[in-house]
């Protein structure tokens, strides 16, 4: 899979969504990280060039419920609605169904492991071969946890 | 129309989306009939290549910025190994270009080395012609430049720029009759450490000794401070390819095209089985594959 890993806003820690992005790598997919402090506009453009499947947000600063919808919103209106977004960081649970409802289709938060993370990728995988897309766009419920 | 063409059609007027979609199309080994439009000599495709580390995509970052302040659009293809072992690739060439994030009149697709059933040289030639053909007047390819295998990826670019910097042995040995033949100029980044002069003036020394009197210039500069970024540019202009030079890539060009049909035919497994049982030889199954 084609992914984009991605630091938006402000907060200037990427250890987390480095590990992830070798962890992918590792797992076989092509990632392509985008540095820190992206904007929701830059993201999108950035999951177009390079015709991603997925994009994984990582962000810590409790900006999420901006920055989440924003980039989720900016996908859907270029048509990149096929794009599988999940979520990595400090997002408390609370937010989640607020996430999920956007168009999140997994959050990882401290302590989740790698494998778990590349399961969730391979059954994504499996359900846009089935014909059950997991984009930003396709509204049916679905979310890996 | 088929979706391709549509797709195509879409692309020529301006649209990145599918302008997006065709490259991974390319990228995946699939054809695509592009106009054959007029020569415009504005238009350049550059070839960044040389040794990890030494400060290429940092390079490339200003290179972005210069065109892009001279109105200029601006296309980059960067070029990233993926393991032999997963398939899997870490493409982090952005992170050193922040330019690369800034504006409609940059497009940046970072490509790995695997999926390319026909080679990524004859993709990149594809796919640098889709790009010019959407109206990108500047195309930077950037690839590590590791060995002789990748002369082939930069030898259909218009220009080809050696990168090179202090403190990582000696260059000429490496690369005695490698790239460096092919190199328009050839760069030594990281000007503000002091070993960097005496990297260029090895450099220079070892042209000096070569009988060839069309050595490319050797020029040291700092990508990091933005030192030496325009003299470069203007040098990378006006500097023209010797006859020769242009001849081999023209070989580079047949030579990349060929690779493609190889292994793009759809016998292609077919032949390599008959020739693992026996059935028939290695110049057999050439004859069938070309034919």
């Amino acid at each position: 899979m084609k992914i984009v890993m991605a630091k938006p806003g402000l907060d200037g820690h990427d250890r987390g969504a480095k590990v992830i992005a070798r962890a992918l790598r590792d797992g076989g997919h092509e990632v392509v990280y985008t540095g820190l402090r992206r904007t929701p506009e830059e993201i999108s453009r950035i999951v177009m060039d390079e015709d991603a499947t997925a994009l994984g947000l990582s962000t810590l600063s409790g900006a999420h419920d901006v920055l989440v919808p924003r980039i989720c919103e900016l996908l859907r209106e270029s048509g990149m609605g096929h794009v599988m977004v999940f979520l990595g960081g400090i997002i408390p649970e609370r937010d989640h169904e607020k996430m999920f409802s956007e168009g999140v289709r997994a959050i990882f938060g401290p302590g989740s492991r790698t494998e778990e993370i590349l399961a969730f990728l391979e059954k994504s995988d499996s359900r846009i071969e089935n014909n059950q897309p997991v984009g930003v766009l396709n509204d049916d419920g679905w979310h890996w946890n | 129309m088929t979706g391709k063409e549509k797709l195509l059609h879409s692309a020529l007027e301006g649209s990145r989306r599918d302008l997006s979609r065709l490259l991974s199309m390319i990228e995946k080994g699939e054809e695509l009939s592009m106009p054959e439009g007029e020569e415009n000599p504005d238009y350049m495709i550059l070839g960044i290549t040389g040794p990890p580390g030494v400060g290429k995509s940092t390079l490339v970052g200003r290179i972005i910025s210069y065109w892009k302040d001279r109105g200029k659009k601006v296309a980059v293809l960067a070029i990233d190994p993926s393991s032999p072992r997963t398939g899997g690739a870490l493409l982090g060439d952005r992170v050193r270009m922040d330019s690369a994030n800034s504006g409609e009149g940059v497009f940046v697709r970072s490509l790995s080395t695997r999926g390319n059933p026909g080679g990524i040289s004859a993709s990149l030639m594809a796919m640098s012609k889709l790009l010019s053909c959407c109206g990108w007047e500047k195309i930077i390819i950037e690839t590590v430049g590791s060995g002789q295998s990748e002369i082939k990826i930069v030898a259909f670019a218009d220009k080809i720029v050696l990168v090179d910097g202090p403190d990582r042995g000696d260059i000429i040995q490496a690369e005695k009759a490698g790239i460096i033949e092919l190199a328009d100029l050839v760069v030594v980044n990281k000007s503000d450490v002091p070993s960097a002069l005496k990297v260029a003036e090895n450099i220079r020394s070892a042209f000096s000794f070569s009988n060839l009197n069309d050595s490319p210039e050797v020029l040291l500069v700092s990508a990091e401070r933005n030192d030496g970024i325009e003299e470069m540019m203007e040098l990378i202009q006006s500097s023209e390819s010797p006859l020769w030079r242009s001849r081999i890539k023209i070989r580079e060009r047949l030579l990349s095209l060929w690779d493609h049909r190889l292994m793009s035919s759809p016998n292609l497994n077919q032949v390599i089985d008959d020739i693992e049982t026996g059935s028939i030889s290695l110049e057999d199954g050439l004859d069938i594959l070309s034919g």
